[in-house]
């Protein structure tokens, strides 16, 4: 046993007195942080740059005559501001993110390190090819087996997200229509369980809009969806599993009617995560699909990177997909660009970007491919699935499981706010969790359910976390039901308690003005 | 003068020709803080059911259909700088649009006000 010379011992103060307020507003170790236009001044700078010697500026009456009102920091001030700002912030790496559809999972450091070699991290899009042939296999093999995972013809790598995935695969059912002539298909079917972004999408596209109803338990009314198909449908986009956390048993019944009546399927991918090396989605019909790498493969997101959003595609639309793609041909990877592409590439519909795609994201997701394996990514949604259920269980005593009926549920427990207090909501639970020190799960989304709490836990939390999660949950929850006044204004032990989030929705102050100055 | 509901919960008052527009007291209350409107511009032309006005509460975005066909013959200007009005008097200061209708006999598919507080009442 080690012995601690010092004698000293913590020890738990005296309870009683509340403390006064502090000189500096900082509570403890937890900093209160101006804005970094309130700090430092003009006169200070970081770097120390030596006087020019250009005699005399050349703008003439060009010269500006105001200040131009950039903060002035040293570097420590610097870090110092962007790193308490960072603690005011919830992350993964800080704990459990139940982020319902957001698939908030770890990001494993060997991604990073993987991803910080040079060979990766210093490479630039203009590079000729000859010099980044290690980067063009990384995006051939990441291709490779996004294809083979999803059981599809092709993949466009290059869309930077979810919903510009999105609206790739739908440029692509565009031009596919617009190949054979049947320009007159203008709607596009939105089941109710799909992701609030595929509407957006048809509609940005330039299609009309239209929602088909869900079923009592939560899944695609099937028999809406196929007597709504006809001349005039261009495809459905439908979300699987669904944001009603279950998967779409019909989706191959659904693809075949979509299919006789001459329409195409998107399938949001967004939720890959559950099927990830048990279902290849190209196997239940769909004509392309999206799968997010800052989800399913761990790839940060969420102020922790940007996203990637790879589009896989059937054999049907296949020719119209996006350029540039990366090519093999003998030893050699290729670019596959407007200038190289030919007639063999003749039909696509243009490009998304103007480079390739997320390089930094393409690493991290092939690592992780290779790092689990076969095995491991099949375990990947088996544990996923797992975790949810065991939420799903866990707290059907106390919180209403809409569709807790409707079978196991998929990567995400979906609860509704029946049975609270009146005048309680979903809000106040998410609050409550904050005092707990959680990020609340997704809040009044899928909208098809009264109040809703969409809890995604994703397959990284260990049982332990989990237990601690339902613990608070059900703390919080059970004094929601018993009509617990203080919850309506929490949290209490956050920097900033309930905020009027109506006032900063109908009086926003987007813009910062020195003070004294009037706040337009 | 008559008022009529639809099961969007949406009314209309009836005047000679002209119908005035708004969204049901009991939508409001479901919608919660209500933080913009978008009301339809003067002379757009409405089919019964389009998408007439845009509500947008803390919580969600809602669409508002047109209770009946006609021509749009004024917003509502005081819900730009004052949408709460549709949180304090849904069914009154908070209208959305008068509408000169054009076909009178649609008027018979909507509910009156028993009708709609019956409706509500199994919601």
């Amino acid at each position: 046993m080690t012995i601690n010379q010092s004698g000293w011992r913590p020890t738990a103060p005296a309870s009683g007195a509340a403390a006064a307020p502090t000189f500096t507003g900082n509570k403890a170790l937890m900093l209160e942080e101006p804005l970094i236009f309130e700090i430092g001044d003009a006169h200070t700078t970081g770097v120390d740059f030596a006087e020019g010697d250009v005699a005399g500026s050349r703008l003439g009456d060009l010269t500006r005559k105001t200040p131009i009102g950039l903060p002035g920091l040293s570097e420590p001030e610097t870090v110092r501001h962007y790193t308490r700002l960072s603690r005011q912030n919830y992350a993964i790496d800080l704990g459990l993110f139940p982020l319902g559809s957001c698939t908030m999972k770890h990001n494993p450091r060997l991604n990073e390190k993987m991803a910080r070699l040079p060979g990766f991290a210093d490479v630039h899009p203009l590079q000729p090819t000859d010099t980044v042939q290690g980067a063009l296999e990384v995006i051939h093999q990441l291709a490779h087996w996004l294809v083979t995972l999803t059981g599809m013809a092709s993949v466009a790598m290059s869309p930077k997200a979810g919903a510009h995935g999105e609206l790739c695969g739908i440029l692509a059912i565009k031009a596919a229509l617009a190949k054979r002539g049947d320009t007159d298909r203008k709607v596009i079917l939105v089941p109710e369980s799909a992701h609030g972004t595929n509407p957006a999408t048809a509609a940005f596209a330039g299609f009309s809009v239209e929602d088909i109803p869900a079923t009592a338990e939560g899944r695609v009314d099937t028999a809406a969806l196929t007597a709504r198909l006809g001349p005039d449908v261009a495809g459905v986009m439908i979300t699987n599993p669904n944001t009603c956390g279950l998967f779409e048993r019909d989706l191959k019944a659904i693809s075949d009617a979509v299919h006789a009546a001459g329409g195409y399927v998107y399938c949001d991918g967004a939720n890959f995560n559950a099927i990830v090396g048990r279902v290849r989605p190209g196997d239940l019909g769909i004509d392309a699909m999206h799968i997010n790498l800052h989800k399913t493969f761990s790839t940060p997101h969420g102020g922790g990177g940007p996203g990637s959003g790879p589009v896989v595609f059937s054999d049907a639309l296949t020719p119209f997909a996006p350029l540039p793609f990366v090519e093999k041909q003998g030893d050699h990877f290729a670019l596959v660009e407007e200038e190289t592409a030919g007639d063999h590439h003749a039909s696509s519909f243009g490009r998304m970007v103007a480079f390739h795609g997320q390089m930094g994201m393409f690493t991290r997701a092939l690592t992780y491919m290779l790092s689990h394996g076969a095995d491991g990514l099949r375990q990947v949604a088996e544990d996923a699935v797992l975790n949810a259920n065991y939420i799903l269980r866990s707290l059907n005593d106390t919180l209403d499981a809409p569709f807790g009926g409707s079978g196991p549920c998929m990567h995400e427990a979906l609860f509704s706010d029946d049975g609270l207090a009146d005048g309680f909501s979903t809000i106040d639970i998410a609050k409550g969790l904050i005092d707990e020190g959680y990020h609340p799960m997704t809040m009044y989304f899928p909208l098809v359910v009264h109040g809703a709490m969409l809890v995604e836990p994703t397959e990284t939390e260990s049982k332990a976390a989990l237990d601690q999660f339902i613990g608070a949950l059900r703390s919080v929850a059970e004094r929601a039901k018993a009509g617990d006044a203080s919850l309506k204004t929490a949290p209490h032990f956050a920097p900033r308690s309930r905020l009027d989030e109506t006032l900063a929705a109908r009086k926003p102050v987007l813009v910062w003005k020195e003070p004294g100055l009037a706040v337009t | 003068m008559s008022r009529y509901f639809t099961e969007d919960h949406e009314w209309v008052d009836v005047d000679g020709e002209i119908g005035t527009v708004g969204i049901s007291d009991y939508a409001q209350g479901q919608l919660g803080d209500i933080v913009f409107v978008d009301v339809p511009e003067e002379g757009k032309s409405l089919t019964k059911g389009d998408e007439a006005a845009v509500v947008e509460s803390v919580k969600a975005a809602s669409d508002v259909y047109s209770p009946v066909s006609g021509t749009v013959i004024e917003g509502n200007p005081a819900l730009a700088d004052e949408p709460a009005l549709v949180n304090s008097d849904a069914e009154g200061d908070g209208w959305f649009f008068k509408i000169g209708i054009s076909d009178a006999s649609e008027l018979d598919e909507l509910m009156d006000e028993g009708a709609y507080e019956a409706f509500v009442a199994k919601l």
